[in-house]
């Protein structure tokens, strides 16, 4: 095998580089301050469980300025057990809050959908409480080519 | 900004016990308050839909808190189960006082 030329040798320089610059956004997993505040007022420092709620998203959302949105709770929505509120955080937007969607024992089934502004790629979190006042999450990545919180 | 024009698509017609879906859309800038204004870096005020219900003969069905993120042009969709016929009232408020509202009547069979 033949040395690798200096031209080579750069180039993998900056392949590896790029690499990095990708794999960089993904690492930034960690919930912000700002969402895992919010969640916890919402929760009244409750934990909440991951499942019985699917949030539905694009993985990449080319414009952060309507992303859609679409959530369903698993809930017989009765009068005795049913969802209550669901709330939306985006941990990455310039403030988490996004929307509460209050539901009742009428709405047959605990499902909406929406459109939402993402500023960047980032984790959205999707909880919901129960009226037995169990709280259930779950959350997706949407990764964001254009921001939608531009000034 | 164009007055806001909401609309709503309801089903006319149901069975008794099916889950009728609705969407509703009203146009609205739903300005941010984030946003300067390019030419005097001035912050635009904050406007936007904060607060949509949908009632069914009076009674709250579905709301929800809006807050800024929601996209311009708020656009929702959700469900309930026809029981009786009636009438839904959809309302929405805007952040300067203003109430736009549609009506939409609902015959179960």
């Amino acid at each position: 095998m033949k040395d690798l030329s200096r031209r080579e040798v750069l180039a993998l320089g900056s392949t590896a580089a790029a690499a990095a610059l990708f794999i960089n956004p993904l690492t930034a997993h960690a919930e912000t301050d700002l969402a895992k505040d919010l969640m916890k007022k919402f929760t009244g420092g409750k934990a909440a469980t991951a499942g019985k709620i699917k949030l539905e998203m694009p993985e990449i959302a080319e414009n952060g300025n309507t992303v859609p949105l679409s959530f369903t709770v698993e809930s017989p929505m009765t009068k005795k057990d049913y969802v209550k509120r669901v709330i939306i955080i985006a941990g990455g937007n310039p403030r988490p809050e996004v929307a509460t969607f209050n539901f009742s024992h009428l709405s047959g089934v605990a499902k909406a959908s929406s459109r939402m502004r993402l500023a960047k790629t980032q984790n959205v979190i999707a909880v919901a409480e129960l009226s037995d006042g169990s709280f259930h999450m779950a959350k997706t990545e949407v990764k964001v080519t254009i921001g939608g919180c531009g000034g | 900004m164009a007055k806001s024009k909401p609309r709503v698509k309801a089903p006319k017609k149901a069975s008794k016990g099916d889950i009728v879906t609705i969407k509703t859309l009203i146009s609205h800038i739903m300005e941010t308050g984030l946003r300067k204004n390019k030419k005097t870096g001035k912050i635009i005020p904050r406007r936007i839909i904060n607060k949509f219900q949908a009632k069914f003969e009076g009674t709250e069905i579905f709301s929800v808190d809006l807050d800024p993120a929601i996209s311009a042009n708020p656009f929702f969709q959700f469900s309930m189960k026809a029981e009786k016929s009636g009438e839904f009232e959809f309302i929405w408020t805007d952040d300067n006082g203003e109430v736009y509202s549609k009506k939409s009547k609902l015959t179960v069979s």
